[in-house]
């Protein structure tokens, strides 16, 4: 299993297609650490904006906001999006791919089941998505803090602002990407199930990507009808639930509880019904493709 | 011999398409075994059979004593394969899709023996260029690399010569032909190119439509004695006549596109040339053959020709 596993890895790492998603990403984050250290005052000013007139602050205010713990947030709130597309070109790839290029049939003539060949290719396929994340943090929150330095994280809500001391901000992040990680995994999961019904891997990504985009704008709509009966249910209304580890509970004062998570719960459920997703997705993988007939 | 395939009432449905048909069929070891067939007879649908690619609607199929379906992995590790084209992966080396395809062959192969294989098949040289840098000939020897590099006992090749120049043939060819006589390995090999199969196969089976239409050993199915002699004349209508009248009347089958087909054993034809030169008859052209394309062709296709030929 294990040599299976590394050659899967030692596949996926040599084609140089696998780095474009991790040149994509450099790029965007670059770009966005760029715009925020010559125009960030800008920035928290339009967010600023939103709230109403009793949040007047000076510019010394305004700058410490403007920290590597900030920038990340940002990052984070406009990657996360994008990266089901640049998860799905893996994913989506990794059975019709082979099919497209003919290894498919030569891989399977050798002694090895399928269940354990797919196994195999599905995790590469979250190991390179858990790689892609680690280089988004790396990139995203060690950078930003290189870049802006360190101070307390403003949080935006709707209530107002919340405020996150330094030091209670780490955990928040490495949960954050911990999650995000199940969350995409779910989107590889999806494109490794369509990618056993396809013979090239354009299939396969269009389709995933079609998929969440048609989930993210139902998960989005305010129809009350959909907020029961659709919403709970679709996977992508359950991919942003990172953020609530940054929403912290607050005392009978009012004032936040340094080191809480306003609803852990709520977040436990979310990612178990991820969990629950990938499960599906990979089984139904795994049976649809034990029962095929290789033509290709 | 031993048996080391044993394919019992295989059937292949394909939604309302039958593309095998209760087909039976026998492989001993260190055989060198021709699967013959025209395009769609089934030939590949069945190679992938017997390689778990595909899994039949009904019937048995034992490699070396074992049900393939119950002991797919003990078998397959024992066998090696190309299918149509060798397909790799083109963005790695020669050297690096020899080491993925080892690997997963389930036995631990040195460096050394990859390097060994790919001298074998003439790419030692080339081991580090990428595959996508290669010719057909050279990816096709690669895949036969790829199938060959665990020594297995079974080697199954479909269609290897397909792309080839006539010396990627003989190269094949001669390759087959060593991989049997002086590795003692058992082929099956699946192909369209009936004048190779003709001289590299010991025993053939020959399907239709997916229906198994004649197996058995390539000197059984050679008889000499069908051996067809096509005659040009100056005169074929004269001549047919005088032969009619003739003791070689015997061996006339009739006259088509201006030749007098004759049939008859090898050894006999010498001395029927010289008693119809004996006989005045303007002999401007004289063929004589027999080849596996002319029974092929007289079981797949029903060609009255033909069939003059094989009956």
């Amino acid at each position: 299993m294990w040599k299976l596993l590394q050659i899967e890895l030692f596949k996926i790492f040599k084609r140089p297609r696998t780095y474009i998603a991790f040149g994509a990403i450099a790029a965007i984050v670059f770009l966005i650490q760029i715009a925020l250290k010559y125009d960030g005052k800008s920035y928290i000013d339009l967010l600023l904006s939103n709230l109403d007139g009793s949040f007047e602050m000076d510019d010394e205010f305004k700058s410490k906001m403007l920290n590597g713990y900030l920038i990340c947030f940002v990052i984070l709130n406009t990657l996360l999006i994008q990266m089901p597309l640049l998860v799905a070109l893996i994913a989506g790839d990794s059975i019709a791919g082979e099919a497209n290029m003919g290894t498919l049939r030569l891989s399977l003539t050798k002694p090895v089941s399928r269940t354990e060949y797919m196994f195999v290719k599905f995790l590469a396929s979250v190991i390179y998505t858990v790689g892609l994340l680690v280089w988004m943090a790396l990139l995203a929150l060690l950078g930003s803090l290189l870049i802006f330095g360190v101070n307390d994280m403003v949080i935006l809500r709707s209530r107002g602002l919340e405020v996150i001391e330094s030091f209670d901000i780490w955990w928040r992040y490495v949960a954050a990407f911990g999650y995000a990680a199940v969350a995409l995994t779910t989107v590889s999961a999806l494109a490794f199930l369509l990618s056993v019904f396809a013979e090239n891997s354009i299939g396969p990504i269009i389709a995933t990507m079609s998929i969440v985009i048609v989930f993210t704008i139902l998960s989005e709509m305010n129809i009350p009808i959909y907020d029961r009966t659709v919403k709970p249910y679709l996977f992508t209304s359950h991919m942003v639930a990172w953020k609530g580890f940054f929403y912290m509970k607050s005392n009978a004062e009012g004032a936040t509880i340094t080191g809480s998570i306003e609803n852990l719960p709520a977040i436990l459920r979310s990612m178990l019904i991820l969990v629950i997703y990938i499960g599906l997705f990979f089984s139904a993988a795994v049976w649809v493709f034990r029962k095929k007939d290789i033509l290709t | 011999m031993s048996l080391i395939i044993e394919v019992k009432n295989l059937c292949k449905v394909f939604g309302d398409f039958k593309a095998v048909d209760n087909l039976s069929f026998t492989v001993e070891s260190g055989q060198v075994y021709g699967f013959l067939g025209q395009n769609g007879a089934g030939k590949s649908t069945t190679i992938r059979m017997l390689l778990t690619l595909i899994r039949p609607t009904s019937g048995t199929i034992e490699i070396f004593g074992m049900s393939l379906e119950k002991h797919r992995k003990e078998v397959l590790r024992q066998a090696g394969a190309v299918i149509e084209r060798p397909d790799l992966y083109k963005y790695l080396s020669a050297l690096e899709n020899l080491r993925i395809f080892a690997a997963m062959s389930g036995h631990k192969i040195s460096e050394k023996k990859l390097m060994e294989q790919l001298e074998m098949v003439g790419l030692a040289e080339r081991a580090h260029s990428k595959v996508k840098t290669y010719s057909q000939g050279m990816k096709q020897r690669l895949g036969i690399a790829t199938a060959l590099v665990h020594d297995p006992q079974l080697i199954i090749l479909d269609e290897p010569t397909n792309g080839l120049d006539p010396q990627g043939i003989a190269d094949i060819r001669n390759l087959i032909i060593r991989l049997s006589k002086d590795m003692k390995k058992t082929l099956v090999i699946s192909s369209h190119l009936l004048s190779e199969m003709e001289l590299i196969a010991d025993s053939m089976l020959i399907i239709d439509k997916g229906k198994k239409l004649v197996e058995g050993k390539v000197s059984d199915l050679f008889n000499p004695s069908e051996t067809i002699v096509e005659l040009q004349t100056t005169d074929d209508e004269l001549s047919f006549k005088q032969i009619k009248d003739s003791a070689f009347a015997k061996y006339l089958k009739g006259v088509r596109n201006d030749c007098i087909l004759m049939q008859m054993h090898k050894n006999d034809i010498p001395a029927a040339m010289k008693a119809l030169m004996d006989m005045g008859i303007p002999v401007t052209s004289f063929n004589s053959r027999y080849s596996l394309e002319d029974y092929f062709l007289s079981l797949t296709t029903g060609n009255p020709y033909v069939e003059a030929a094989a009956n």
